[in-house]
């Protein structure tokens, strides 16, 4: 059995790019969910506007990619504005109630066979639409050690993505510790109070929607750039609900909450996936207990356990406060 | 009963007593100075009618208290008029602008700010944060000019300074680094109205200030509201407690029912036969068995001769 392959892939994930993608994702979340309570369960409908934006743009239109990512951005705001103006007057479920079904929205028309010709159907959009700017990468190889391994091009998208991870949260530690963060934080609590005290909650829910969906679009572009793909399927609910569980890993509500949970979360999933399968290669495990072909399963059960037994010994995240989790039982 | 000797040298309330002198204590009775001004003002909920006041006026720089038995409509009435709920008729204005339709944020703009009956601290944040949040005007508050703190940083430390002295008066100094939602039930009540007061309201609405608080804290909170009068404040409170409610309103309001039934200087209005009935039933004094007759006393038949 060869740890140090097991160890090489599951390093490699821990950083690499569906780490960032979750990352971001949840970094979304973090300002919806974490510090204004918002429950959205469609960010997968906000990484799919980033992804689709650049894919239709670039490849069909022949757009330049920044274009494209002004374009992405604009489409999320516009879709976190069509969710929010209905919604965020009503109770908090209305709105998680809309998301989700509104994320399922976009993936069913990005799937749609009459839309074939623009969108791809289901089987998406690839091309070599992000070129341009793999072009400008300046590294000369990739790299490869014993601990990670990427290729030229992922190595690019990775230190590209950890830069925008680091400018987001650097963003969002300004916002928290400021009077908008705090405004923020009491509509989690009590928006009620909030708006007694001459606060226009309304408008700080749709900000903070605003601002989390298009962080979660940014999601989709660098999943779209990495693959130069786009599948509808890839912007499914799991991936809403991987960044839930992302952000509840590392603590909500805390800056470094979604990018210590989305390396813990790929690290994980990466190193039981990968254990068991070389275990059941090896022989140690038999086949009559595991199959190669069920692994892919048990993993996603081994993983599940384990942020249970987190939920259950440490509920509150990495990051968590404990004696603030606890107010919630009084 | 405004002369207790704890009290301390009134002067406003002493100018507010001697206005409402004048007042005749009749249901929706006109004042010389009002702040608050409501008209037909009504909010039904299927059939029932919770609020039906067609006309109220409240003294500036008065304590009124809003009492009535439970279920009258007095906490409807106060999310009514604080925007909290939509009426179905109704106009009523503060300091002569009009509130009708506005939301609830932009009638708190406008110096009307209230409390709630289940008091709402803001749990997971500290005493001094939620302190905070009252103040008006925060620079801060906009999205992007809270990116820069520069811009914001200097606000902040006068409105934190403030805040330090608002809790040192309200007794939650020593609290302030606590998160609010583990103070106890008559902290919070202390700190929603410390909170409150961070907005520089010119009426400050309690909606049943004294429920769930112990009797010891009851005597501290009441000096503030004191306290609070004396700078020009309006207070206007739903209470139950009647100790308190004659201690220091001015005047009183009684609602049942959805309407105003009497009006007056609190010890007056507790004497009215109508706010009585209201209270404990137009029965209340008629013993309920077969032989009643034989018991009634004057004051009955003198309620019975009334209705008939």
């Amino acid at each position: 059995m060869d740890w140090l392959t097991v160890f090489q892939n599951s390093l490699t994930q821990m950083i690499g790019v569906s780490a960032i993608i979750y990352c971001l994702a949840a970094l979304g979340l973090n300002i919806q969910f974490g510090y204004t309570g918002l429950l959205n369960f469609g960010q997968a409908g906000f990484a799919a506007i980033g992804a689709y934006a650049i894919a239709v743009t670039v490849a069909t239109l022949g757009w330049p990619l920044w274009l494209a990512l002004l374009f992405g951005i604009l489409g999320a705001i516009i879709f976190a504005l069509l969710l929010g103006i209905p919604t965020l007057r009503l109770r908090a479920d209305y709105l998680a109630i809309v998301t989700i079904a509104a994320a399922e929205i976009i993936r069913q028309v990005a799937r749609s066979v009459s839309l074939n010709d623009y969108l791809g159907g289901s089987d998406g959009i690839s091309g070599k639409y992000a070129a341009d700017w793999y072009a400008l990468n300046p590294l000369p190889v990739g790299i490869d050690t014993a601990l990670i391994r990427f290729s030229r091009n992922d190595l690019w998208v990775v230190i590209n993505g950890w830069t925008l991870v680091a400018i987001i949260v650097l963003l969002t530690w300004l916002l928290v510790r400021s009077p908008w963060g705090r405004v923020l934080k009491s509509i989690r609590e009590d928006e009620d109070a909030v708006r007694s005290l001459g606060k226009n909650v309304y408008l700080y829910k749709m900000q903070a929607l605003t601002l989390g969906g298009v962080i979660g679009a940014f999601a989709g572009v660098i999943f779209a750039v990495a693959a130069q793909s786009v599948q509808p399927d890839n912007y499914s609910t799991t991936l809403t609900f991987f960044a839930y569980a992302v952000l509840i890993l590392g603590g909500a509500a805390r800056v470094f909450g979604p990018v210590v949970g989305s390396m813990i979360f790929w690290f994980l999933l990466v190193f039981v996936g990968q254990a068991l399968n070389n275990a059941v290669k090896a022989g140690y495990i038999s086949s009559s207990i595991l199959r190669p072909d069920q692994v892919g399963q048990v993993q996603f059960m081994l993983v599940g356990l384990g942020l249970m037994a987190l939920m259950i010994f440490r509920p509150q995240g990495i990051f968590g406060d404990k004696k603030e989790l606890a107010l919630d039982e009084r | 009963m405004s002369d207790s000797p704890a009290a301390p040298s009134r002067t406003k309330a002493s100018g507010v007593k001697a206005a409402l002198a004048s007042v005749s204590p009749v249901p929706g009775a006109p004042k010389p100075d009002a702040i608050f001004v409501g008209d037909s003002i009504t909010r039904s909920f299927g059939g029932l009618a919770a609020v039906d006041v067609s006309h109220l006026e409240v003294q500036r720089g008065s304590i009124t208290a809003l009492i009535g038995p439970n279920g009258a409509g007095k906490t409807t009435f106060f999310n009514v008029i604080t925007g909290f709920d939509p009426p179905n008729t109704g106009t009523w204005s503060f300091e002569g602008s009009s509130l009708a339709g506005t939301p609830a944020y932009k009638v708190a703009r406008e110096g009307m700010i209230r409390t709630f009956q289940l008091t709402k601290v803001l749990n997971k944040l500290t005493v001094l944060e939620n302190m905070r949040l009252g103040a008006q005007g925060q620079s801060g508050e906009s999205l992007f000019r809270a990116l820069i703190p520069a811009i914001w940083r200097k606000q902040e430390d006068e409105i934190t300074e403030r805040a330090l002295g608002m809790l040192e008066q309200f007794n939650l100094f020593h609290v302030k680094d606590e998160f609010a939602g583990s103070l106890s039930g008559g902290q919070r009540k202390l700190l929603e109205m410390a909170r409150a007061m961070m907005s520089n309201p010119s009426m400050l609405m309690l909606d049943e200030p004294m429920a769930g608080v112990n009797p010891a804290l009851t005597q501290s909170l009441l000096e503030h509201i004191k306290e609070l009068r004396e700078t020009g404040i309006t207070i206007f409170f739903v209470e139950h407690d009647m100790d308190m409610v004659r201690d220091i309103s001015d005047w009183v309001i009684v609602m049942a029912q959805g309407s105003i039934i009497a009006e007056g200087p609190p010890a007056d209005v507790m004497r009215n036969p109508a706010v009585i009935d209201a209270y404990l039933g137009a029965h209340h004094d008629v013993a309920l068995t077969e032989s009643g007759e034989s018991l009634t006393d004057t004051s009955v038949s003198l309620t019975k001769s009334e209705e008939s």
